[in-house]
Order: C-alpha cells, then sequence, then structure tokens
C-alpha cells in the first residue's frame, strides 16, 4: 500500500496576525508558521494505516520557512519518504495550490499512484477551496471529507468512517485509489521526541520537486480587496483583577441571573 | 432563470437545516438588491413535504432523484452543476455543513467558476457580488469581490437569524430533472448513531466548556470541580474531544452538539467558528484566555484575560463560598 500524505505550513494563530502594507494579506514576514492540525492528523492516520496494512508513507509538502522541521519530524514520527515541492506560489490560491501539486505529482517518479491521498478536510486558509476535493477533482478520484477513520481496506475499497452533525457519523465504501480529507485520526498525533527529530535530520532526505510548469490559474475570479480584524457588533466586557477579584465578579453575574 | 440567486437547501433526517433559513435569508436580500428571483435548490427526495417551508423563496426546484438522498459530495455537486449550466444562476449560495462537504469546491471545480469558503456575509456592491469571509480561526476577515459568475458560495452559519429565512407564504414549486454521474465510486454503508452521553447536554442550564488551553487531560478535574460548585456540566471544543480527554458526546460545534445554555463559560477556547456555531445563542457567555486577540472576546458578553487553570479554583471557590 502507497499512503501520500499532502501537508502544509500555515500561520499560527496563536501569535498576533500582522496586515501587510497592501491591507488584503498576511505580512508574511512576521509570521510563525506551524503544521496545519487536520494535515497533521492526516499523517498520523497514514501512518496507522501503514502499521496495520503494511506499505510505505510519502509526504509532500510545499516549499515553506519550516517545512523541514514538519518533513523531518513525519521522518521520525515513520514516514518513509520525504518530497518538498518548489516553485509553488503561495499567494495564488488553492485551486492554484492543488494543481501545482498534482502536476508535481505526476511528473516525479514513484510519487503516484499512491492507494490512498491523506490531507487535511481544511486548513485555516482555505478562502477559495479545500484542497482534498481540488486534487481528487483534477486527478479524476473519488473523495470524501471529514474523515475520522479508515476501518478497513480490501479488494481495492477502503471503509472510511466520516462526521456528519449532531454527533452522527457515517460508514462509507470508496473505491481506491481515493483522495481523503482527514477531520481527526483515530488517535491524536503521535508525539516525537526532539532528539528523535534530531536523529532523523541526519538520516532522512528531503527529496526536491519542481512544480513543472507554474499554474497560470490565479486566484481566478476572486479579487481580494481588504483583510483587517473582524467588524464585531460588540465586544465583550472585560473583568479586571487578581482571579479571586475575577471569581468575586463573576458570581455577582450569575446571581444578578438568578444562576447562583 | 438565467442570473437568478440559488440556495442549495440541505436537509438532514428530513428536517431542513436551520443553516439553510439563514442562507435563504441572505439570499432573499440579495436577490431583492439584484431585482432577480431567488431560487431554492431542493436536492434529494421529500420534495413536496419539505417544498412548503421554503416560502422565502420564490421558486422551489426539486432535484428530486433519488441519487441524491445519500450525502455523496461527487453526486451532489455534479447534479448541482448539470443543473447550474441549464439554468444560469448567478450566484450559488451552499451551506457549509459537514454532511456534504466539500461540494461547494467541487461545484466550483466542474463549472471553472470561483467559490469562496467561510462566507458570513455576501452584497451586490457597483453591480458585482461582495463576499466578507472568516479567516484564521476567526481572528481576521477578509472581503473579496467576485469577478465571475457564477459565484459559488460557501456561506458559514450566523449570516442571518434562520427565522428570517422562514416563511408561511407558498412558493411555487417545479421539478427539475437532472443527470448524475452513473460510476459512483463512494457509497454509504450505514449511519452511526451519536454516542449515547450520560447527559443530555442540550437541556442544561450551566456549562463550564474547556478547550485546548486547558493543557492536559489532568486539568479536566479543576472544570469538573466548577461544574459541580455551579451545578452545571462539562463539555469541551474538539482538540479536548481529539485528544481523548473528553467523549465525544461532549463535543459542541459543527460535529459536536448546538447548546443553548443560561451560561456557557468558555476556558481556554479560542473562538474558531466551527466550534462558535455550536454556542453562540447561549444566554450568558464568559470567556476566559490567555489571548486578549481571542475571536472568542468578539462573542462572549463578559471576557477574562487571564490563565483558566488558575480562573477555575479561584472561581469554583467562591461559588462554594457563596452557596454556603
Ligand atoms: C469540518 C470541521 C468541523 C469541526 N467541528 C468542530 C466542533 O464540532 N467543535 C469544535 O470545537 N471545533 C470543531 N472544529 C475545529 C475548530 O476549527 C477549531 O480547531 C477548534 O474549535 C479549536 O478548539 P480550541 O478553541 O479548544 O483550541 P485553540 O483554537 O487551539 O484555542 C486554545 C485557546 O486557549 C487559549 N489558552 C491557552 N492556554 C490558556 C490558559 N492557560 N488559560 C486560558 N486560555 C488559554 C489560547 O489563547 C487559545 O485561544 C471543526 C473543524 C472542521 C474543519
Ligand atoms: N493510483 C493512483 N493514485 C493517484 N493518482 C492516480 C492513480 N492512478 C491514476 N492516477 C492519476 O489519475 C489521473 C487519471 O488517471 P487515468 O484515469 O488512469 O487516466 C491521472 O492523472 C493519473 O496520474
Amino acid at each position: 500500500m502507497h499512503f501520500l500524505v499532502l501537508m502544509r505550513m500555515v500561520p499560527d494563530v496563536i501569535e498576533e496576525l500582522e496586515i501587510a502594507p497592501d491591507g488584503k494579506s498576511l505580512d508574511r514576514e512576521a509570521l510563525r508558521l506551524i503544521a496545519s492540525e487536520s494535515d497533521d492528523h492526516a499523517l498520523e492516520e497514514a501512518l496507522l494505516l501503514k502499521e496495520r496494512h503494511g506499505g510505505r508513507v510519502t509526504v509532500v509538502a510545499p516549499e515553506a520557512p519550516e517545512v523541514d522541521d514538519l518533513l523531518y519530524a513525519a521522518a521520525a514520527k515513520g514516514a518513509d519518504r520525504l518530497v518538498r515541492l518548489r516553485g509553488v506560489n503561495p499567494g495564488l490560491g488553492v485551486p492554484a495550490l492543488a494543481g501545482s501539486c498534482v502536476a508535481a505529482l505526476q511528473s516525479s517518479a514513484g510519487l503516484l499512484p499512491a492507494d490512498l491521498i491523506l490531507t487535511g478536510a481544511q486548513t485555516i486558509e482555505d478562502l477559495d477551496g479545500l484542497i482534498a476535493p481540488l486534487v481528487a477533482f483534477r486527478l479524476g478520484l473519488p473523495y470524501i471529507g471529514v474523515v475520522t477513520a479508515v476501518t478497513e481496506i480490501a479488494e481495492g475499497k477502503a471503509s472510511v468512517i466520516k462526521e456528519f452533525q449532531a454527533g452522527y457519523r457515517g460508514e462509507f465504501e470508496i473505491a481506491l485509489p481515493a483522495v481523503l480529507g482527514v477531520q481527526s485520526a483515530e488517535k491524536p498525533p503521535r508525539y516525537v521526541p526532539v532528539a528523535k527529530v534530531r536523529a532523523a535530520m541526519k538520516s532522512a532526505k528531503i527529496e526536491d520537486v519542481e512544480v513543472p510548469q507554474p499554474v497560470a490559474q490565479s486566484l481566478d475570479g476572486i479579487e481580494v480587496l481588504s483583510m483587517a480584524k473582524p467588524e464585531v457588533a460588540g465586544r465583550a466586557e472585560m473583568l479586571e483583577g487578581s482571579p479571586e477579584e475575577v471569581a468575586g465578579k463573576i458570581c455577582e453575574l450569575l446571581a444578578e441571573r438568578g444562576l447562583l | 432563470m438565467a442570473g437568478s440567486v440559488w440556495v442549495v437547501v440541505e436537509q438532514w433526517q428530513g428536517q431542513i437545516n436551520d443553516i439553510s433559513f439563514e442562507a435563504l435569508a441572505l439570499g432573499r436580500e440579495l436577490a431583492d438588491a439584484l431585482q432577480v428571483p431567488l431560487e431554492a435548490i431542493l436536492p434529494g427526495p421529500q420534495c413536496s413535504t419539505l417544498a412548503g417551508q421554503l416560502g422565502c423563496a420564490d421558486t422551489v426546484l426539486c432535484a428530486d432523484h433519488a441519487a441524491l438522498a445519500e450525502p455523496i459530495p461527487e453526486v451532489h455537486a455534479a447534479a448541482l452543476a448539470d443543473l447550474a449550466r441549464q439554468r444560469q444562476p448567478r450566484v450559488v449560495l451552499v451551506p457549509a455543513t459537514n454532511n456534504v462537504w466539500g461540494v461547494s469546491t467541487l461545484l466550483g471545480a466542474i463549472l471553472g467558476a470561483p467559490a469562496v469558503n467561510f462566507a458570513i456575509d455576501l452584497k451586490a456592491s457597483d453591480g458585482a457580488l461582495e463576499a466578507r469571509c472568516v479567516l484564521y480561526g476567526g481572528k481576521l476577515e477578509t472581503r473579496v469581490r467576485l469577478t465571475k459568475e457564477p459565484a459559488i458560495i460557501g456561506l458559514w452559519p450566523g449570516a442571518r437569524p434562520a427565522d428570517q429565512g422562514r416563511s408561511e407564504r407558498q412558493p411555487a414549486v417545479e421539478q427539475v430533472p437532472v443527470s448524475v454521474p452513473s460510476d459512483v465510486r463512494l457509497r454509504l454503508k450505514r449511519y452511526i448513531e451519536p454516542e449515547a452521553g450520560e447527559v443530555d447536554l442540550t437541556r442544561e442550564d450551566i456549562l463550564v466548556a474547556v478547550g485546548r488551553g486547558i493543557q492536559s487531560k489532568d486539568n479536566l478535574e479543576l472544570a469538573e470541580e466548577l461544574a459541580q460548585a455551579l451545578g452545571g456540566e462539562v463539555c469541551g471544543s474538539r482538540p479536548v474531544v481529539d485528544q481523548g480527554w473528553l467523549p465525544l458526546s461532549r463535543q459542541v460545534g459543527k460535529s459536536g452538539l448546538t447548546v443553548k445554555p443560561k451560561l456557557y463559560l468558555a476556558l481556554g477556547i479560542s473562538g474558531a467558528p466551527e466550534h462558535v456555531e455550536g454556542m453562540k445563542n447561549s444566554a450568558l457567555i464568559v470567556a476566559v484566555n490567555t489571548d486578549p486577540q481571542a475571536p472568542i472576546f468578539n462573542l462572549a458578553h463578559y471576557g477574562v484575560v487571564a490563565d483558566a487553570l488558575e480562573l477555575m479554583p479561584a472561581l469554583a471557590e467562591a461559588v462554594r463560598a457563596r452557596k454556603g
């Protein structure tokens, strides 16, 4: 079995997000990037599947600051092949990113076929589309998103669990090869000690794959006018003081409403 | 009709989802501003029983195809694309629920049309459509102009009150034939019922909600003590459930529960849109977060910039003292 995982670096929203001088985008200089959370779950699911079914895991990620850390961490967790995509223009949006990834996968030996292509269900920056269905569409493969488990792989098919709403889930059968948008893996992404990542830096190799030709398609039909802090109707009234003082104030609020 | 505004209506277990009514309310405003009809697209069976609820639209287009009974994204996207090619709408509002996650993106890809996600508002401006979208877990918003038609809008919950999209009026109903792909490679085997929780959180008056900010499973005890002091229950955001600290039956949000307690105490929860949609209608929201920029403060009635791990025991103590 070949499990191919597409991963992306995204801004860490715990940090202050600065707007670039154009007023339309993030100031990429000031950003701290981390692996997209659901991509991390996609990797975990792929590693669990490799443990269960055998085979190999390839991780593919577009070049970005700190992406090497992501790739080496993946190797330390058990990924077999690490690929850094070069020549992806992050400013062109998700459809162009999907196009670039697919073109690169098709142009480089041994990346395809893959039995399952796994990636996150969504990232916090998917303004103009989700990458999983776009990759599936371009490869002509079936797709399902919000996946939380792959319960079975047999006879060219996989059984997957997908979340609906209000705690309802569904079990689906999907023909392989297929693309999955993973929401969360069956287990929390495994922890790797820094020492193991350091070891992977020495032993694992990151391959560079060039995106064949620049994908011309930009944010086709979408023009970003502005980016800013949300316009809000009202903000919370802030309670200040020591924990004890704040606790007293909250008690007052609750008492006023008959909740104490 | 060519140039009309479309709302794709979503049903779940035979009921029309609230977000479809929210979309209809927004669609109505937009259609009126553009002076074009509002058409509700109702995919799947049960058209005849459900169409009557869609009077906010001028016309309901019933795509009553058996293949649309199941939530298969590529089938829904193909059917919508087929219909859109026949009838040339100007804009297609697609509610962003988990159920057919990916449909708006696939629809855009099939039609070669621009598709945006995370939209919470849409208006006509100088003859073009302008959407407001929430990015970065609610920390930023972006305004985008859609310069090609049809524009596919993945609409997030909360754009308009659902009630605004309900109407007693009887809409015109039109049956529309749609073609769907014959070689579908995805099949629903079965629905899985929610894990039975020991309590029904949707009936609780007081919820103590914890997010990733509580940092470890051990700290859940602090939340449990606080909930006990308050006479409430503990629930959580997705990462807490993903970590296995709380069962899925206690997850609030898009995939989990929608709750409306008298008090929702949000501890170490950032306020991502997928969480907010499950708790935004709580009567009193008090949020505790170390990050003064956390989006939860845009929604909460009261906020505290503090370490939840310090506040929880202090509050439990104060509550116990008051209750005597
Ligand atoms: C299809 C889909 C469905 C989803 N469904 C759901 C759902 O049903 N429910 C849900 O919740 N999410 C859901 N999500 C996930 C959602 O996007 C967010 O990732 C999630 O809500 C974030 O949870 P959080 O606020 O606990 O974590 P984070 O966003 O990581 O926030 C943690 C917060 O804790 C604060 N903090 C840290 N330390 C402390 C401290 N000591 N004291 C106080 N504050 C502290 C931080 O400042 C931060 O704001 C879904 C996502 C997708 C794509
Ligand atoms: N197993 C596979 N995994 C991923 N992509 C594939 C696989 N098989 C075929 N493809 C791609 O899917 C597209 C359509 O393939 P085909 O239908 O075989 O012409 C081509 O771009 C192939 O590169």
